[in-house]
């Protein structure tokens, strides 16, 4: 299985967000850099709305997560609840 | 932040099929082929636009939304850098050179990324494609003007920033990120998004934002560290944009894969040799190192290029051609492009040096391959000359490269003893190259690369000079002349860091930051 990532600036925005994908996928790996962190997971990575929601403590658009993106990698897929990222192979 | 989300009354795949799929209709007036004419000539057959989204579905309204709160939030943070005077923040001056590099020779290229975007925006038949086109071009003119906004706060105090639009045109190594460029832009609608949108924004762009820029952060720079995340944010839209875009021509015809395969091989070996600059950069010009180009080639590229790579292999793509030999490479070539600009500092206009012990020993931990056997060496003889007060300058012109235009400096593949030479004889006359893979590339299409516009040749022919200089005259400087047209101050942008006003002023005004005088 090939790895996917998603690479996040670090900062009170980001903070909620973080601990939700780290959260809701148990196989993923939290790489610290200065400024940012990188989180590689095997396969597949999957982003949850609720999950952030009930961090943040408001609503959220998964659309927000762009201002705050700094890199990813997989085949993309977004809908209103959930952003995944994939190997097909 | 604190966004308002509100209430939507359609789902997102609704409201991205209503704004943007159905904004496009075919012509009627006109036939569509006349409206894109340049759709058809490079041989990709696509039989049904509809078939491509942009998976992000992101729409034109919910673009600026987001776009605006990034461009607060950049702006909000360059003022507080300059209004403190963050820039005596950063590690030591030296770092400021890898500004300089980049504000001369990457964001240029940004702004041709616009012109390149709009461009083939408009030459797509498809409208999501058009769209997503449209959104990267503002987002490539947005970064050439955020990058230059950040960096005019350096220009007030260092040198070698003052004029990027003209150097970019004329000095000799900026013909190489120039030449690129132009190449891709010159290229037609599909190969511009095989060249920029899939090989460049996809397997390449990462090592240039991702570490560099957190190195900028790790370094004090703060003005560079927001510009540099807020174009990268944009850069992950860019990638699915160009990942898209790749499966979407392989899949509508299997005619296409060929097509596609001879672009990846062109366009990942013409933006590995650009990127040769970066590793640079990063081994050599970055006080404080985040990861070393070799670590971030093998996360970046070998790791997650290879991913991709088996991820295409379904539609009959393999890895790009010539990997054995960048692999391989990949504990030379920053030695190897550090080594060019040392020698050459006298036409430069950044400043260059002999890295210290510990930088030294930094990167024999690095490059435990490489450094000591080959690198450490020169640079320690080049030091204790410069000791002695014969700091090494190389007068000569060297020979470029016919197709990536860098000097012919890199090795054999396998012998880092070596220099590579290659050639093709076409139409009469010799043309060289620095590697097999630039060499593959001019010969699949030399009516192009027989055109370049390369620095030495057209020194050699008197094109480099001011109006009105007489390289006949007796006592010709030929090197300051070319210096005078290029815009470079002699002593004072080039040379050594080593006794540079950058170097000096630098020094005076951190003192008196943490001092009373
Ligand atoms: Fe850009
Ligand atoms: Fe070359």
């Amino acid at each position: 299985m090939s790895t996917v990532f998603i690479a996040l600036q670090t900062n009170d925005d980001t903070r909620p967000i973080i601990e939700s994908i780290m959260a809701d996928n148990p196989h993923a790996r939290l790489n610290e850099a200065p400024a940012m962190v990188k989180i590689d997971a095997e396969g597949k990575l999957t982003v949850k709305r609720e999950s952030i929601e009930e961090r943040l403590g408001r609503e959220f658009d998964l659309q927000e997560l762009h201002i705050n993106l700094i890199s990813l990698s997989g085949n993309l897929d977004e809908t209103d609840d959930e952003l995944t990222l994939s190997w097909n192979s | 932040m604190d966004m308002q989300v509100a209430k939507k009354k359609l789902g997102l795949k609704e409201r991205y099929a209503l704004m943007t799929r159905d904004l496009g209709w075919d012509t009627t007036y006109q036939p569509m082929n006349k409206v894109f004419p340049q759709a058809e000539y490079e041989g990709i057959k696509i039989h049904d636009w509809s078939k491509w989204e942009d998976p992000f579905r992101l729409t034109m309204d919910a673009y600026w939304k987001y776009q605006a709160e990034k461009e607060k939030k950049l702006y909000a943070i360059i003022d507080a850098y300059a209004q403190n005077n963050g820039h005596l923040n950063v590690t030591d001056a030296r770092y400021i050179n890898a500004i300089k590099l980049f504000l001369n020779g990457i964001s240029p290229l940004e702004y041709m990324a616009h012109r390149g975007f709009a461009g083939v925006g408009r030459q797509f038949p498809g409208v999501g494609t058009r769209v997503a086109c449209l959104m990267q071009s503002l987002d490539e003119i947005r970064h050439s003007q955020t990058q230059i906004h950040a960096m005019s706060n350096y220009n007030k105090y260092y040198n070698g920033f003052h004029d990027y639009t003209t150097m970019i045109q004329r000095v000799w190594y900026l013909s190489v990120p120039r030449s690129f460029f132009d190449d891709a832009i010159t290229a037609g609608p599909f190969e511009f998004m095989i060249a920029i949108g899939f090989s460049f924004e996809y397997v390449l762009t990462n090592l240039l934002f991702v570490p560099f820029v957190s190195g900028a952060a790790y370094n004090g720079d703060m003005g560079t560290m927001t510009f540099g995340f807020s174009a990268q944010s944009d850069e992950a839209r860019h990638m699915t944009l160009g990942l898209e875009c790749i499966k979407f021509m392989l899949e509508q015809d299997p005619a296409n894969v060929p097509i596609v395969q001879r672009w990846i091989d062109k366009w990942a070996w013409r933006g590995y040799r650009v990127l040769t600059l970066v590793g640079m950069m990063m081994d050599y010009m970055l006080p404080k190192r985040v990861m070393s180009w070799k670590e971030a080639w093998e996360i970046y590229f070998e790791e997650n290029g290879g991913a991709l790579f088996n991820d295409l292999a379904r539609y009959g793509i393999r890895p790009p051609k010539f990997l054995d030999q960048i692999a391989f490479d990949k504990d030379h070539i920053s030695h190897q492009a550090w080594g060019t600009f040392y020698n050459y500092a006298a036409a430069c206009n950044f400043h260059s040096w002999t890295p210290t012990d510990d930088e030294m020993d930094w990167l024999s931990a690095k490059y435990p391959n490489s450094f000591d056997k080959y690198y450490r060496p020169r640079l320690e003889h080049w030091r204790e000359e410069a000791k002695k007060g014969n700091r090494f300058y190389n007068k000569t012109l060297p020979m470029l490269c016919q197709t990536c235009q860098i000097p012919m400096i890199f090795t054999e593949p396998g012998d880092p003893t070596k220099i590579c030479y290659r050639e093709s004889d076409y139409k009469g006359t010799k043309y060289h190259f620095c590697s097999d893979g630039c060499k593959d590339i001019f010969d699949h299409e030399p009516e192009k690369y027989i055109q370049s516009w390369l620095p030495v040749h057209q020194i050699y022919q008197g094109n480099c000079f001011n109006p009105g200089v007489d390289p006949t005259a007796p006592g010709f400087d030929a090197l300051g002349a070319v210096l005078d047209y290029y815009n470079m101050a002699v002593g004072r942008d080039n040379l050594d860091f080593e006794g540079s006003e950058d170097q000096k002023n630098f020094e005076a005004w951190r003192g008196m930051a943490t001092k009373n005088i």
